[in-house]
């Protein structure tokens, strides 16, 4: 048997409203493939499933709004029959951190064998106790009888409800969307600035190459199939991380991981507020073009809220470039689990010392915030320098 | 002092027949026998034939007697050997005696006590051993008491007799042999639930000859380290609901232990409260330790696997607190 849990699809997602099954029972699934919808506080995520097997049992009904880690649906394996799985023990969830108890799962019903309840316990008092003390009833793990969430259990909660990112992330179910993503944003910031000891380093990189080779690749190309420098920017970014890994990958439970394949997360902001930040996977083993045609997928898909679960999930690093917007530099909040992000200001004519002779140069900077815990100022120069390198040497991007 | 539950009975109902000319004892085996249960030991000699009067076994009638005499300004004292028998009184004491102020627009009133005995545990087997106080507890114009401890035996008869409607009093027949003190204030009221026992944790809430049972289970409790607050009831009708209530909303969980069967039972009428009334302050769903439903059995082993008993009762305890 196996169980299909919501994912986390970022540091900043705690529940998700279901809103469609794409599959049914009976239904043998493939990994990659989507199998429900489910809207985030941030967009309709597709959520892909990384197992094979045959649909059991939809557990969660759409509309319906469940923590992270509940089981959703169960799956038979090969091999496995109705009758075999039927009589398997359903475990609950691990807790997914100390401080964040998961949901215990849906537990067995009284009498009826196999039968599901599709409701929590949690005993009144302990629903109306943490009314009271604003704590997310769905966070807290039950001790009670049959795990039920007790009285005790939503005191010990509120006792240990260190991150106001918690309170944060309650839903309102009231309020609307912005709201609801302002909350999810301000939680992972939150927890970045709470969690993460910053440091910061920026540096001019000039960008005549760049922009003239740009300019020379993009002759001829129809509109639509021009290259946009950001592209030029992820790429540069992506090479620069094989020589640096520190800089890519998750700190967890206390220690750095780092990733194997650099997924930038590209920020994108949405019409309605806000932003998100999905990945655009194997960025450093991609061709400019293709990587063209990921971003404007990935854009077009993001702001049309139609994202697939793992470009949420998967992102080892962070590029942000406000540079449209006319600001000269940004200084980034790196996106927990992550360790950095990097930051491209807008391209500006500045003037520029080349050869003993004043003249003058378009400069984009580039920055970097790093996490300490992983990496030191001295690394964090030189990935910086290798970025800035690698886009004096467009042709090789 | 320390007396037996059974000569607080009989006190109480001796001060009564020495200070009210009006009151005077009927039932069987009241007179001569001293009593079925001995609570009216020397009476006879003590007040005479007028006023401790045998009768036959015909509960129908004798209680009908009693009402009679109530409604012609006595205040009687029917005895019924056990609850099992009351029932042929039925008709006299729930379409009569409970009926009457209200078919007469308040013109009469039946001021008539009636005690009798209740529960099992003596291996008297089904026809001498249930409890049926939830029958008469069901019906409005009777009050109904529950004394279950010394003081509340000695002391709710005088309250009863004052009491210008019917009172029906059930005494449990384990408890006769109670010893323990009389409090030194032993008068009491008939209207409230008592505390016996302050906890925190959960409540106990029971009546009659269950509460030496949830008092050894709340000592039990206490040496795992679960406070249990013992309710004893007291007043099967009118409840309560106040003093369970305030229990309820400290301990937030609750145990009821009645002697009767779960079904359409007073532990039922108790958990209906508790959800109607503190819904928001439960925090486990409320249990039930009651009989088995089967008629009580005679042999020893099987009669006392039928009733509650101090394990059940702590089982119940424990699982609501998750242990």
């Amino acid at each position: 048997m196996i169980e299909f849990t919501l994912p986390s699809l970022g540091a900043d997602m705690d529940e998700g409203k279901l809103l469609e099954w794409k599959v049914s029972p009976g239904d043998t699934v493939k990994k990659g493939q989507v199998v429900a919808i489910v809207d985030t506080s941030k967009a309709a995520v597709d959520i892909e499933i990384w197992c094979e097997g045959t649909v059991f049992e939809l557990l969660t009904e759409p509309d319906e709004t469940i923590p992270v880690g509940t089981v959703m649906a169960t799956l038979l394996e090969a091999g496995e029959s109705a009758e075999t799985a039927k009589r398997a023990p359903r475990a609950a969830p691990a807790p997914k951190a100390a401080a964040t108890p998961s949901h215990p799962g849906p537990l067995p019903r009284h009498g009826g064998e196999g039968i599901v309840s599709g409701r929590r316990r949690v005993s009144p008092a302990a629903r109306k106790h943490a009314e009271e003390l604003g704590v997310d009833i769905e966070t807290v793990a039950g001790s009670g009888p049959e795990g039920a969430v007790t009285l005790a259990d939503v005191e010990q909660a509120a006792a240990a409800k260190v991150s106001p990112a918690r309170t944060a992330a309650v839903t309102d179910k009231v309020a609307d969307k912005a709201a609801a993503m302002r909350r999810a944003i301000a939680a992972a910031m939150g927890r970045s600035k709470r969690e993460i000891p910053h440091y910061y380093l920026s540096e001019p990189v000039p960008m005549r190459r760049a922009t003239e080779w740009l300019a020379l690749a993009n002759e001829g190309r129809p509109i639509t199939a021009r290259l946009l420098m950001a592209v030029l920017q992820l790429k540069a970014v992506a090479l620069a991380l094989r020589k640096f890994p520190e800089m890519n990958g998750f700190f967890r439970d206390g220690a750095f991981q780092p990733a194997t394949a650099a997924h930038i997360g590209v920020a994108i902001s949405l019409r309605q507020g806000g932003l998100i930040a999905p990945a655009i996977h194997d960025v450093g083993e991609k061709s400019l073009e293709q990587l063209m045609l990921d971003l404007a997928d990935l854009v077009k898909r993001a702001r049309a809220g139609s994202l697939r679960s793992s470009e949420m999930s998967d992102p080892t690093i962070t590029v942000t470039n406000l540079g449209e917007q006319g600001v000269a530099a940004v200084y980034g909040v790196i996106y927990p689990p992550q360790v950095a992000l990097v930051g491209f200001g807008r391209i500006g004519e500045q003037p520029w010392v080349e050869n003993n002779a004043l003249g003058v140069m378009p400069v984009a900077t580039a920055s970097l915030a790093a996490d300490h815990r992983v990496s030191d100022g001295h690394r964090g120069a030189l990935f910086l320098a290798a970025l800035r390198d690698q886009l004096q040497e467009p042709e090789k991007l | 002092m320390k007396m037996t539950y059974r000569e607080a009975i009989r006190q109480a109902m001796f001060d009564a027949l020495a200070a009210d000319p009006r009151v005077f004892l009927m039932g069987e085996d009241v007179g001569r026998y001293g009593g079925s249960y001995a609570c009216s030991k020397g009476f006879l000699e003590e007040f005479g034939a007028e006023r401790i009067r045998d009768t036959p076994l015909s509960e129908l009638g004798f209680v009908g007697a009693g009402i009679g005499a109530a409604l012609g300004g006595m205040r009687p004292i029917v005895e019924v050997m056990t609850v099992n028998f009351s029932l042929l009184a039925l008709d006299q004491i729930v379409n009569t005696a409970a009926a009457l102020r209200h078919m007469s627009g308040g013109q009469f009133s039946v001021p008539l006590v009636v005690r009798m005995a209740t529960g099992a545990g003596r291996q008297l087997a089904a026809q001498h051993s249930h409890s049926l106080e939830n029958w008469y507890a069901h019906i409005p114009g009777i009050r109904v008491l529950a004394p279950a401890t010394i003081g509340d035996a000695r002391g709710m008869l005088a309250p009863a007799l004052a009491d210008p409607d019917p009172v029906v009093i059930f005494e449990h027949a384990q408890l006769y042999n109670l010893e323990g003190a009389l409090p030194d204030d032993w008068r009491c009221d008939i209207a409230t639930a008592a505390v016996r026992r302050e906890g925190t944790d959960v409540s106990l809430i029971t009546y009659g000859g269950s509460l030496p049972k949830v008092f050894a289970a709340a000592v039990q409790l206490a040496a795992e380290g679960i406070d249990a607050e013992v309710i004893d009831l007291r007043v099967l009708r009118p409840l309560d609901t106040e003093t369970i209530a305030a229990s309820l909303r400290k301990t937030h969980k609750a145990v009821v232990v009645d002697e009767g069967w779960k079904s359409g039972s007073l532990a039922a009428e108790v958990m209906a409260r508790l959800v109607e009334e503190c819904f928001y302050d439960l925090d486990a769903p409320p249990a039930r330790v009651c009989s088995e439903e089967v008629p009580i059995p005679y042999a020893r082993h099987m009669e006392e696997a039928a009733l509650p008993q101090v394990p059940k009762i702590v089982s119940a305890a424990r699982r609501m607190l998750g242990k």
